[in-house]
Protein backbone atom coordinates (compact mmCIF):
# COMPACT_ATOMS: atom_id res chain seq x y z
CA UNK A 1 0.00 0.00 0.00
CA UNK A 2 2.14 3.30 -1.32
CA UNK A 3 1.03 6.48 -0.70
CA UNK A 4 2.74 9.42 -1.18
CA UNK A 5 3.50 10.28 2.62
CA UNK A 6 7.13 10.27 3.98
CA UNK A 7 8.28 8.66 7.02
CA UNK A 8 11.68 8.79 6.20
CA UNK A 9 13.77 11.81 4.62
CA UNK A 10 17.20 12.85 4.89
CA UNK A 11 18.82 15.53 3.11
CA UNK A 12 22.83 15.72 2.99
CA UNK A 13 22.93 13.51 6.25
CA UNK A 14 26.81 13.00 7.61
CA UNK A 15 28.45 11.41 10.12
CA UNK A 16 32.26 11.47 10.68
CA UNK A 17 34.59 9.42 13.24
CA UNK A 18 37.93 11.89 13.35
CA UNK A 19 39.17 12.36 10.12
CA UNK A 20 37.26 9.28 9.01
CA UNK A 21 33.66 10.17 7.04
CA UNK A 22 31.54 7.05 7.65
CA UNK A 23 28.41 8.45 6.17
CA UNK A 24 28.95 11.27 3.69
CA UNK A 25 25.88 13.43 2.99
CA UNK A 26 23.65 11.27 2.04
CA UNK A 27 19.81 12.61 0.83
CA UNK A 28 17.22 9.86 0.40
CA UNK A 29 13.13 9.43 1.04
CA UNK A 30 11.16 6.39 1.86
CA UNK A 31 7.50 6.27 1.14
CA UNK A 32 4.77 5.38 3.89
CA UNK A 33 4.11 1.35 2.69
CA UNK A 34 7.58 1.16 1.16
CA UNK A 35 9.38 -1.61 0.81
CA UNK A 36 13.14 0.02 0.73
CA UNK A 37 16.48 -1.85 0.56
CA UNK A 38 19.28 -0.44 2.03
CA UNK A 39 22.55 -2.38 0.33
CA UNK A 40 26.45 -2.16 0.43
CA UNK A 41 29.17 -3.76 0.72
CA UNK A 42 30.96 -4.20 4.75
CA UNK A 43 32.12 -1.62 5.83
CA UNK A 44 30.07 1.28 3.07
CA UNK A 45 28.55 3.28 5.96
CA UNK A 46 25.07 1.07 6.07
CA UNK A 47 25.35 0.31 10.00
CA UNK A 48 26.24 3.59 10.94
CA UNK A 49 23.60 5.63 9.05
CA UNK A 50 20.79 2.77 10.03
CA UNK A 51 22.01 3.72 13.63
CA UNK A 52 21.41 7.64 12.97
CA UNK A 53 17.99 6.55 11.50
CA UNK A 54 17.09 4.49 14.55
CA UNK A 55 17.83 7.53 16.92
CA UNK A 56 21.04 5.37 18.96
CA UNK A 57 23.35 8.00 17.03
CA UNK A 58 23.41 11.72 16.45
CA UNK A 59 25.31 12.87 12.83
CA UNK A 60 27.80 15.47 12.52
CA UNK A 61 25.70 17.66 10.05
CA UNK A 62 22.75 17.32 7.39
CA UNK A 63 18.89 16.31 8.51
CA UNK A 64 17.04 13.47 8.59
CA UNK A 65 13.45 12.88 9.89
CA UNK A 66 12.11 9.74 10.34
CA UNK A 67 8.11 8.48 11.89
CA UNK A 68 7.97 12.80 11.43
CA UNK A 69 10.58 13.05 14.21
CA UNK A 70 13.98 15.19 13.83
CA UNK A 71 17.06 12.87 14.65
CA UNK A 72 18.84 15.32 16.22
CA UNK A 73 16.19 16.48 19.21
CA UNK A 74 13.36 14.00 19.16
CA UNK A 75 15.86 10.83 18.96
CA UNK A 76 13.81 9.42 21.88
CA UNK A 77 10.40 9.70 20.27
CA UNK A 78 11.55 7.97 17.19
CA UNK A 79 13.05 5.03 19.24
CA UNK A 80 9.38 4.93 20.29
CA UNK A 81 7.76 5.08 16.89
CA UNK A 82 9.74 2.12 15.26
CA UNK A 83 10.28 -1.26 15.11
CA UNK A 84 14.10 -2.77 14.98
CA UNK A 85 15.21 -6.32 14.03
CA UNK A 86 18.55 -8.30 13.26
CA UNK A 87 19.51 -11.58 13.20
CA UNK A 88 21.87 -11.34 15.24
CA UNK A 89 20.12 -10.00 18.41
CA UNK A 90 15.79 -10.01 18.61
CA UNK A 91 14.61 -12.62 21.58
CA UNK A 92 15.50 -13.69 24.85
CA UNK A 93 16.19 -17.52 24.66
CA UNK A 94 15.47 -17.95 28.37
CA UNK A 95 12.50 -16.40 28.23
CA UNK A 96 9.35 -18.33 27.14
CA UNK A 97 7.86 -16.62 23.62
CA UNK A 98 4.75 -15.00 25.57
CA UNK A 99 7.49 -13.74 28.30
CA UNK A 100 9.25 -12.40 25.24
CA UNK A 101 6.01 -10.78 23.65
CA UNK A 102 5.21 -9.04 26.69
CA UNK A 103 9.28 -8.12 27.53
CA UNK A 104 9.19 -6.27 24.27
CA UNK A 105 5.44 -4.63 23.75
CA UNK A 106 6.16 -3.48 27.93
CA UNK A 107 9.40 -1.50 26.47
CA UNK A 108 7.31 0.09 23.72
CA UNK A 109 5.03 1.20 26.47
CA UNK A 110 1.85 -0.91 26.05
CA UNK A 111 -0.50 -1.14 28.84
CA UNK A 112 -0.77 -4.53 30.93
CA UNK A 113 -4.59 -5.11 29.33
CA UNK A 114 -3.24 -4.29 25.16
CA UNK A 115 -0.42 -6.73 26.37
CA UNK A 116 -2.50 -9.50 26.88
CA UNK A 117 -4.87 -9.11 24.48
CA UNK A 118 -2.31 -8.42 21.32
CA UNK A 119 0.10 -11.50 23.07
CA UNK A 120 -2.77 -13.95 22.51
CA UNK A 121 -3.84 -12.18 19.14
CA UNK A 122 -0.35 -13.04 17.84
CA UNK A 123 0.04 -16.21 19.26
CA UNK A 124 -3.18 -16.98 17.74
CA UNK A 125 -2.17 -15.88 14.39
CA UNK A 126 1.11 -17.48 14.48
CA UNK A 127 -0.51 -20.51 15.72
CA UNK A 128 1.73 -21.16 18.62
CA UNK A 129 -0.92 -21.63 21.44
CA UNK A 130 1.27 -24.86 22.32
CA UNK A 131 4.62 -23.00 22.48
CA UNK A 132 3.15 -20.18 24.08
CA UNK A 133 5.40 -21.24 27.27
CA UNK A 134 8.22 -22.72 26.00
CA UNK A 135 11.57 -20.97 26.37
CA UNK A 136 12.50 -19.47 22.87
CA UNK A 137 15.69 -20.83 22.84
CA UNK A 138 13.96 -24.48 22.28
CA UNK A 139 12.30 -23.07 19.36
CA UNK A 140 13.16 -23.91 15.67
CA UNK A 141 15.05 -21.05 14.12
CA UNK A 142 12.10 -20.14 11.68
CA UNK A 143 9.67 -19.80 14.88
CA UNK A 144 11.82 -17.52 16.25
CA UNK A 145 12.59 -15.17 13.14
CA UNK A 146 8.52 -15.38 13.13
CA UNK A 147 8.32 -14.46 16.63
CA UNK A 148 10.61 -11.53 16.57
CA UNK A 149 9.34 -9.91 13.55
CA UNK A 150 6.01 -10.08 15.05
CA UNK A 151 7.30 -8.61 18.66
CA UNK A 152 9.22 -5.86 16.35
CA UNK A 153 5.74 -4.64 15.03
CA UNK A 154 3.54 -5.48 18.21
CA UNK A 155 3.18 -1.66 18.70
CA UNK A 156 2.10 -0.37 15.50
CA UNK A 157 5.10 1.29 14.14
CA UNK A 158 4.90 3.15 10.76
CA UNK A 159 8.44 1.89 10.17
CA UNK A 160 10.31 -1.24 11.01
CA UNK A 161 14.48 -1.49 10.56
CA UNK A 162 15.22 -4.53 9.43
CA UNK A 163 19.06 -5.18 9.82
CA UNK A 164 20.14 -8.69 7.81
CA UNK A 165 16.69 -11.01 9.25
CA UNK A 166 18.00 -13.43 7.04
CA UNK A 167 21.36 -13.90 7.38
CA UNK A 168 22.12 -17.75 7.47
CA UNK A 169 18.77 -18.85 7.36
CA UNK A 170 17.41 -21.72 5.09
CA UNK A 171 15.74 -21.07 2.00
CA UNK A 172 12.31 -21.83 2.90
CA UNK A 173 12.37 -19.92 6.26
CA UNK A 174 13.66 -16.82 4.45
CA UNK A 175 11.07 -16.80 1.77
CA UNK A 176 8.38 -17.23 4.75
CA UNK A 177 10.36 -14.54 6.27
CA UNK A 178 9.52 -12.33 3.27
CA UNK A 179 5.59 -13.29 2.78
CA UNK A 180 5.83 -11.67 6.24
CA UNK A 181 7.36 -8.65 5.55
CA UNK A 182 4.41 -7.98 2.35
CA UNK A 183 2.07 -8.85 4.87
CA UNK A 184 2.94 -6.35 6.94
CA UNK A 185 3.29 -3.73 4.21
CA UNK A 186 -0.20 -4.62 3.36
CA UNK A 187 -0.96 -3.64 6.79
CA UNK A 188 0.59 -0.15 5.86
CA UNK A 189 4.05 -0.82 7.45
CA UNK A 190 6.81 0.76 5.97
CA UNK A 191 10.33 -1.81 5.57
CA UNK A 192 13.63 -0.68 5.45
CA UNK A 193 15.84 -3.26 5.38
CA UNK A 194 19.20 -4.46 4.63
CA UNK A 195 20.40 -7.88 3.31
CA UNK A 196 23.57 -9.44 1.58
CA UNK A 197 20.99 -12.00 -0.60
CA UNK A 198 20.77 -10.29 -3.36
CA UNK A 199 17.56 -12.44 -4.87
CA UNK A 200 16.27 -10.22 -1.64
CA UNK A 201 16.96 -7.11 -3.55
CA UNK A 202 14.57 -7.96 -6.55
CA UNK A 203 11.30 -8.08 -3.53
CA UNK A 204 12.35 -4.75 -2.82
CA UNK A 205 9.86 -1.64 -4.18
CA UNK A 206 13.25 0.38 -4.20
CA UNK A 207 16.90 -0.56 -3.70
CA UNK A 208 19.47 2.05 -3.03
CA UNK A 209 23.40 0.98 -2.62
CA UNK A 210 26.29 2.79 -0.80
CA UNK A 211 29.92 2.56 -1.78
CA UNK A 212 32.21 4.71 0.52
CA UNK A 213 30.19 6.34 2.79
CA UNK A 214 28.24 7.52 -0.53
CA UNK A 215 24.90 6.62 -2.33
CA UNK A 216 26.42 5.70 -6.10
CA UNK A 217 22.50 4.36 -7.14
CA UNK A 218 19.54 4.72 -5.96
CA UNK A 219 16.15 3.27 -7.93
CA UNK A 220 13.71 0.38 -8.52
CA UNK A 221 15.53 -3.00 -9.11
CA UNK A 222 13.94 -2.77 -13.12
CA UNK A 223 15.68 0.54 -13.51
CA UNK A 224 18.63 -0.33 -11.88
CA UNK A 225 19.08 -3.17 -14.03
CA UNK A 226 18.54 -1.42 -17.21
CA UNK A 227 20.64 1.94 -15.87
CA UNK A 228 23.83 -0.82 -15.27
CA UNK A 229 22.86 -3.01 -18.58
CA UNK A 230 22.56 -6.40 -15.90
CA UNK A 231 20.03 -8.68 -15.97
CA UNK A 232 20.16 -9.42 -12.14
CA UNK A 233 20.54 -7.69 -8.94
CA UNK A 234 23.29 -9.30 -8.05
CA UNK A 235 25.11 -7.91 -11.30
CA UNK A 236 24.28 -4.19 -10.66
CA UNK A 237 26.14 -4.64 -6.89
CA UNK A 238 29.22 -6.27 -7.83
CA UNK A 239 29.26 -3.70 -10.56
CA UNK A 240 29.38 -0.77 -7.88
CA UNK A 241 30.51 -2.25 -5.05
CA UNK A 242 34.02 -2.94 -7.70
CA UNK A 243 34.31 1.03 -7.27
CA UNK A 244 34.91 0.85 -3.92
CA UNK A 245 37.97 2.91 -2.98
CA UNK A 246 38.32 2.77 0.84
CA UNK A 247 38.56 -1.15 2.91
CA UNK A 248 36.53 -1.61 5.40
CA UNK B 1 42.34 -41.76 -1.07
CA UNK B 2 40.13 -39.78 2.33
CA UNK B 3 41.33 -37.25 4.08
CA UNK B 4 38.03 -37.15 6.35
CA UNK B 5 36.13 -39.96 7.27
CA UNK B 6 32.85 -39.89 9.01
CA UNK B 7 30.84 -42.77 9.91
CA UNK B 8 27.58 -43.16 11.61
CA UNK B 9 28.53 -40.15 13.94
CA UNK B 10 25.34 -38.97 16.50
CA UNK B 11 25.94 -36.22 18.82
CA UNK B 12 23.25 -35.14 21.27
CA UNK B 13 23.04 -31.85 23.98
CA UNK B 14 21.42 -31.32 26.82
CA UNK B 15 21.32 -35.57 28.29
CA UNK B 16 19.57 -36.28 24.58
CA UNK B 17 17.04 -33.82 24.15
CA UNK B 18 18.71 -31.75 21.53
CA UNK B 19 20.08 -33.60 18.53
CA UNK B 20 22.74 -31.79 16.75
CA UNK B 21 23.93 -34.61 14.45
CA UNK B 22 22.17 -37.48 13.63
CA UNK B 23 23.67 -40.80 12.16
CA UNK B 24 26.12 -38.62 9.97
CA UNK B 25 28.34 -40.34 7.33
CA UNK B 26 30.05 -39.07 4.70
CA UNK B 27 34.08 -38.71 3.43
CA UNK B 28 36.31 -35.64 2.01
CA UNK B 29 38.91 -37.03 -0.18
CA UNK B 30 42.51 -35.39 0.01
CA UNK B 31 42.81 -32.33 -1.80
CA UNK B 32 39.49 -31.85 -2.15
CA UNK B 33 37.30 -28.23 -1.48
CA UNK B 34 34.17 -29.70 0.17
CA UNK B 35 31.44 -27.61 1.00
CA UNK B 36 29.21 -28.09 4.05
CA UNK B 37 25.79 -26.13 3.20
CA UNK B 38 23.05 -25.66 5.80
CA UNK B 39 21.48 -23.25 7.75
CA UNK B 40 22.12 -21.92 11.62
CA UNK B 41 21.56 -24.49 13.60
CA UNK B 42 21.72 -27.84 11.13
CA UNK B 43 24.51 -29.27 12.90
CA UNK B 44 27.38 -28.07 11.16
CA UNK B 45 29.73 -26.38 13.97
CA UNK B 46 29.07 -29.30 15.87
CA UNK B 47 30.44 -31.58 13.00
CA UNK B 48 34.05 -29.12 12.89
CA UNK B 49 34.56 -29.36 16.40
CA UNK B 50 33.98 -33.22 16.63
CA UNK B 51 36.66 -33.30 13.76
CA UNK B 52 38.87 -30.44 15.50
CA UNK B 53 38.98 -33.07 18.79
CA UNK B 54 37.47 -30.18 20.78
CA UNK B 55 33.88 -32.73 20.87
CA UNK B 56 32.95 -36.32 21.43
CA UNK B 57 30.78 -37.40 19.29
CA UNK B 58 27.94 -39.58 21.59
CA UNK B 59 28.46 -42.32 19.01
CA UNK B 60 30.19 -43.29 15.45
CA UNK B 61 33.80 -42.97 14.63
CA UNK B 62 35.64 -40.54 12.84
CA UNK B 63 39.28 -39.82 11.13
CA UNK B 64 40.90 -37.37 9.67
CA UNK B 65 44.29 -38.18 7.56
CA UNK B 66 43.70 -41.05 9.18
CA UNK B 67 43.65 -40.56 12.83
CA UNK B 68 40.92 -41.27 15.36
CA UNK B 69 39.39 -37.94 16.42
CA UNK B 70 38.99 -39.44 19.77
CA UNK B 71 42.02 -41.39 20.96
CA UNK B 72 44.82 -39.83 18.49
CA UNK B 73 43.39 -36.28 19.38
CA UNK B 74 46.90 -35.01 19.43
CA UNK B 75 48.30 -35.80 16.74
CA UNK B 76 44.93 -34.24 14.86
CA UNK B 77 45.99 -31.25 16.60
CA UNK B 78 49.17 -30.99 15.04
CA UNK B 79 47.96 -31.49 11.17
CA UNK B 80 44.11 -29.54 10.91
CA UNK B 81 43.87 -25.85 10.57
CA UNK B 82 40.62 -24.66 12.25
CA UNK B 83 38.72 -21.00 11.76
CA UNK B 84 35.77 -21.11 14.10
CA UNK B 85 32.87 -19.39 13.28
CA UNK B 86 33.45 -16.54 16.08
CA UNK B 87 36.62 -14.62 15.77
CA UNK B 88 38.87 -16.51 18.44
CA UNK B 89 42.15 -14.65 18.27
CA UNK B 90 43.45 -12.52 20.76
CA UNK B 91 41.77 -9.47 20.59
CA UNK B 92 44.58 -7.79 22.92
CA UNK B 93 47.81 -8.63 20.81
CA UNK B 94 48.55 -7.07 17.74
CA UNK B 95 48.41 -8.98 13.81
CA UNK B 96 51.68 -9.70 13.91
CA UNK B 97 52.33 -10.98 17.80
CA UNK B 98 49.17 -13.39 17.42
CA UNK B 99 50.68 -14.71 13.96
CA UNK B 100 53.88 -14.95 16.14
CA UNK B 101 52.20 -16.56 18.59
CA UNK B 102 51.06 -19.87 16.40
CA UNK B 103 53.69 -20.43 15.00
CA UNK B 104 55.18 -20.97 18.20
CA UNK B 105 52.80 -23.31 19.69
CA UNK B 106 52.99 -24.97 16.64
CA UNK B 107 56.85 -25.44 16.70
CA UNK B 108 57.74 -23.14 13.32
CA UNK B 109 58.07 -19.87 12.58
CA UNK B 110 56.44 -17.28 10.13
CA UNK B 111 59.02 -17.26 7.83
CA UNK B 112 59.45 -21.54 7.07
CA UNK B 113 55.36 -21.00 5.95
CA UNK B 114 55.43 -17.82 4.62
CA UNK B 115 55.05 -18.87 0.85
CA UNK B 116 51.77 -20.09 2.24
CA UNK B 117 50.23 -17.33 3.78
CA UNK B 118 52.41 -14.65 1.26
CA UNK B 119 49.02 -13.37 -0.22
CA UNK B 120 46.53 -13.37 2.43
CA UNK B 121 49.26 -11.60 4.77
CA UNK B 122 50.86 -9.08 2.20
CA UNK B 123 46.74 -7.23 2.20
CA UNK B 124 46.85 -6.74 5.92
CA UNK B 125 50.43 -6.39 6.53
CA UNK B 126 50.23 -2.95 6.26
CA UNK B 127 48.61 -2.78 9.85
CA UNK B 128 50.50 -5.66 11.31
CA UNK B 129 51.31 -3.61 14.73
CA UNK B 130 47.38 -2.71 15.47
CA UNK B 131 45.67 -5.04 17.84
CA UNK B 132 43.40 -7.72 16.65
CA UNK B 133 40.03 -6.29 18.54
CA UNK B 134 40.74 -3.22 16.59
CA UNK B 135 40.53 -4.59 13.03
CA UNK B 136 37.63 -4.40 10.53
CA UNK B 137 35.84 -7.89 10.32
CA UNK B 138 37.39 -8.73 6.68
CA UNK B 139 41.05 -7.82 7.70
CA UNK B 140 40.07 -10.07 11.52
CA UNK B 141 38.92 -12.91 8.59
CA UNK B 142 42.70 -12.63 6.67
CA UNK B 143 44.33 -13.04 10.56
CA UNK B 144 42.33 -15.53 11.55
CA UNK B 145 42.52 -17.80 8.04
CA UNK B 146 46.83 -16.68 8.16
CA UNK B 147 46.81 -18.28 11.19
CA UNK B 148 45.22 -21.38 10.66
CA UNK B 149 47.64 -21.75 7.95
CA UNK B 150 51.00 -21.01 9.70
CA UNK B 151 51.63 -24.88 10.70
CA UNK B 152 50.83 -25.59 7.28
CA UNK B 153 48.07 -28.08 7.76
CA UNK B 154 47.07 -30.92 5.63
CA UNK B 155 43.31 -30.44 6.68
CA UNK B 156 41.55 -27.07 6.88
CA UNK B 157 38.33 -26.30 8.72
CA UNK B 158 36.73 -23.12 7.39
CA UNK B 159 33.28 -22.37 9.56
CA UNK B 160 30.96 -20.12 8.13
CA UNK B 161 33.86 -17.68 6.86
CA UNK B 162 31.24 -15.98 4.47
CA UNK B 163 28.25 -15.22 6.91
CA UNK B 164 27.54 -12.02 6.77
CA UNK B 165 30.12 -10.89 4.09
CA UNK B 166 29.05 -8.89 1.31
CA UNK B 167 29.06 -10.94 -2.12
CA UNK B 168 31.96 -9.13 -3.39
CA UNK B 169 34.06 -9.79 -0.38
CA UNK B 170 32.62 -13.42 -0.67
CA UNK B 171 34.08 -13.76 -4.18
CA UNK B 172 37.73 -12.52 -3.06
CA UNK B 173 37.55 -15.02 -0.11
CA UNK B 174 36.54 -17.87 -2.24
CA UNK B 175 39.31 -17.22 -4.95
CA UNK B 176 41.82 -17.45 -1.98
CA UNK B 177 40.49 -20.78 -0.87
CA UNK B 178 41.07 -21.83 -4.67
CA UNK B 179 44.58 -20.53 -4.62
CA UNK B 180 44.96 -22.76 -1.66
CA UNK B 181 43.76 -26.14 -2.97
CA UNK B 182 45.93 -25.66 -6.00
CA UNK B 183 48.47 -26.42 -2.66
CA UNK B 184 47.48 -29.66 -1.90
CA UNK B 185 45.59 -28.40 1.48
CA UNK B 186 42.46 -29.87 2.01
CA UNK B 187 39.58 -27.85 2.44
CA UNK B 188 36.08 -28.28 4.74
CA UNK B 189 34.41 -25.11 4.48
CA UNK B 190 30.74 -24.75 5.70
CA UNK B 191 28.63 -22.25 4.29
CA UNK B 192 24.79 -20.96 4.56
CA UNK B 193 24.93 -19.69 1.17
CA UNK B 194 23.63 -22.14 -1.63
CA UNK B 195 25.22 -20.22 -3.93
CA UNK B 196 28.89 -21.16 -2.81
CA UNK B 197 28.34 -25.17 -3.42
CA UNK B 198 29.43 -24.30 -7.52
CA UNK B 199 32.72 -23.56 -5.94
CA UNK B 200 33.04 -26.81 -4.21
CA UNK B 201 34.42 -29.96 -5.51
CA UNK B 202 31.57 -31.68 -3.51
CA UNK B 203 29.28 -30.80 -0.96
CA UNK B 204 27.35 -32.03 1.79
CA UNK B 205 23.82 -30.84 2.14
CA UNK B 206 22.91 -30.68 6.09
CA UNK B 207 19.45 -30.19 7.92
CA UNK B 208 18.27 -30.67 11.21
CA UNK B 209 21.26 -32.60 12.20
CA UNK B 210 20.96 -34.93 9.13
CA UNK B 211 22.53 -34.83 5.46
CA UNK B 212 20.19 -34.80 2.93
CA UNK B 213 22.69 -35.62 0.49
CA UNK B 214 26.12 -36.08 -0.54
CA UNK B 215 27.42 -35.52 -4.42
CA UNK B 216 28.96 -33.00 -6.43
CA UNK B 217 26.70 -30.42 -7.44
CA UNK B 218 25.82 -31.69 -10.80
CA UNK B 219 25.13 -35.32 -9.20
CA UNK B 220 22.84 -33.14 -6.86
CA UNK B 221 20.86 -31.18 -9.48
CA UNK B 222 20.90 -34.35 -11.44
CA UNK B 223 19.19 -36.62 -9.15
CA UNK B 224 16.77 -34.21 -7.77
CA UNK B 225 14.38 -33.30 -10.93
CA UNK B 226 11.57 -31.41 -10.79
CA UNK B 227 9.04 -30.12 -12.91
CA UNK B 228 9.40 -26.30 -12.64
CA UNK B 229 8.60 -22.91 -13.82
CA UNK B 230 9.81 -19.57 -13.81
CA UNK B 231 7.07 -17.21 -13.18
CA UNK B 232 6.58 -13.51 -12.99
CA UNK B 233 3.39 -10.84 -13.43
CA UNK B 234 2.62 -6.86 -12.65
CA UNK B 235 2.02 -8.15 -8.98
CA UNK B 236 4.31 -10.52 -7.71
CA UNK B 237 2.43 -10.63 -4.13
CA UNK B 238 -0.89 -11.69 -5.79
CA UNK B 239 0.95 -14.06 -8.17
CA UNK B 240 2.63 -15.98 -5.24
CA UNK B 241 -0.55 -16.50 -3.79
CA UNK B 242 -2.38 -17.20 -7.28
CA UNK B 243 0.40 -19.95 -7.80
CA UNK B 244 0.20 -21.74 -4.71
CA UNK B 245 -4.11 -21.93 -5.01
CA UNK B 246 -2.53 -23.48 -8.48
CA UNK B 247 -4.47 -27.03 -8.59
CA UNK B 248 -1.05 -28.85 -10.14
CA UNK B 249 0.91 -27.04 -7.66
CA UNK B 250 3.25 -28.81 -5.41
CA UNK B 251 5.23 -25.62 -4.03
CA UNK B 252 6.00 -22.20 -5.13
CA UNK B 253 8.61 -19.93 -3.78
CA UNK B 254 9.79 -16.06 -4.43
CA UNK B 255 13.29 -16.13 -6.26
CA UNK B 256 14.17 -13.07 -6.88
CA UNK B 257 12.57 -11.55 -10.35
CA UNK B 258 10.50 -14.74 -10.85
CA UNK B 259 8.73 -17.23 -8.74
CA UNK B 260 9.48 -20.93 -9.18
CA UNK B 261 6.38 -23.09 -9.22
CA UNK B 262 7.07 -26.73 -9.11
CA UNK B 263 4.07 -28.85 -10.60
CA UNK B 264 3.01 -32.42 -10.14
CA UNK B 265 2.80 -32.89 -14.13
CA UNK B 266 5.41 -32.23 -16.93
CA UNK B 267 6.05 -28.80 -17.92
CA UNK B 268 6.12 -29.67 -21.59
CA UNK B 269 2.83 -27.43 -22.04
CA UNK B 270 2.16 -23.85 -20.23
CA UNK B 271 -1.26 -23.44 -21.70
CA UNK B 272 -2.92 -24.54 -18.71
CA UNK B 273 -1.07 -21.93 -16.35
CA UNK B 274 -1.06 -19.19 -18.78
CA UNK B 275 -4.99 -19.29 -18.54
CA UNK B 276 -5.25 -19.92 -14.67
CA UNK B 277 -3.24 -16.78 -14.46
CA UNK B 278 -5.42 -14.53 -17.21
CA UNK B 279 -8.43 -15.98 -15.53
CA UNK B 280 -7.04 -14.22 -12.35
CA UNK B 281 -6.30 -11.11 -14.11
CA UNK B 282 -2.42 -11.00 -13.89
CA UNK B 283 -1.12 -9.19 -16.82
CA UNK B 284 2.67 -9.60 -18.06
CA UNK B 285 2.67 -12.71 -18.07
CA UNK B 286 5.76 -14.46 -18.00
CA UNK B 287 6.06 -18.41 -17.66
CA UNK B 288 9.65 -19.53 -18.23
CA UNK B 289 10.29 -23.58 -18.08
CA UNK B 290 13.88 -24.21 -15.94
CA UNK B 291 16.04 -26.61 -14.44
CA UNK B 292 16.48 -26.47 -10.53
CA UNK B 293 19.10 -24.71 -9.41
CA UNK B 294 20.64 -25.83 -5.83
CA UNK B 295 18.60 -23.69 -3.86
CA UNK B 296 15.37 -25.29 -5.85
CA UNK B 297 16.76 -28.51 -4.77
CA UNK B 298 17.92 -27.81 -1.12
CA UNK B 299 13.88 -26.85 -0.59
CA UNK B 300 12.79 -30.11 -2.15
CA UNK B 301 15.26 -31.96 -0.07
CA UNK B 302 14.07 -30.01 3.26
CA UNK B 303 10.13 -30.57 2.01
CA UNK B 304 10.93 -34.44 1.10
CA UNK B 305 12.64 -34.99 4.45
Amino acid sequence: MLNEEIVIKTNKLTKTFGDFTAVNAISFEVKSGEIFGFLGANGAGKTTAMRILCGLLSPTSGEAMVAGYDVYKENELIKKHIGYMSQKFSLYENLTVRENIEFFGGIYGLSRKELKEKGNDLIGRLGMEKEANKLVGSLPLGWKQKISFSTAILHQPKIVFLDEPTGGVDPITRRQFWDMIYEATDAGITIFVTTHYMDEAEYCNRVSIMVDGSISALDTPHQLKEQFETDSMEGVFLKLARQAKRGE
Amino acid sequence: MSSVIIENITKTYEKGIVKALDNVSFEVKSGELFGLIGADGAGKTTLFRILTTLLIPDSGKATVAGFDVIKDLKQIRQIVGYMPGKFSLYQDLSIEENLNFFATVFGTTVEENFELIRDIYVQIEPFKKRLAGKLSGGMKQKLALCCALIHEPKVLFLDEPTTGVDPVSRKEFWEMLGRLKERGITIIVSTPYMDEAKLCDRIALIQNSKILDVDTLEGILTKNKQNLFAVSSDNMYQLLKDLRAYTDAVSCFAFGQHHHLQVKTPTSSDEKLRAYLAHRNHTNVSIETINPDIEDTFIKLMQDA
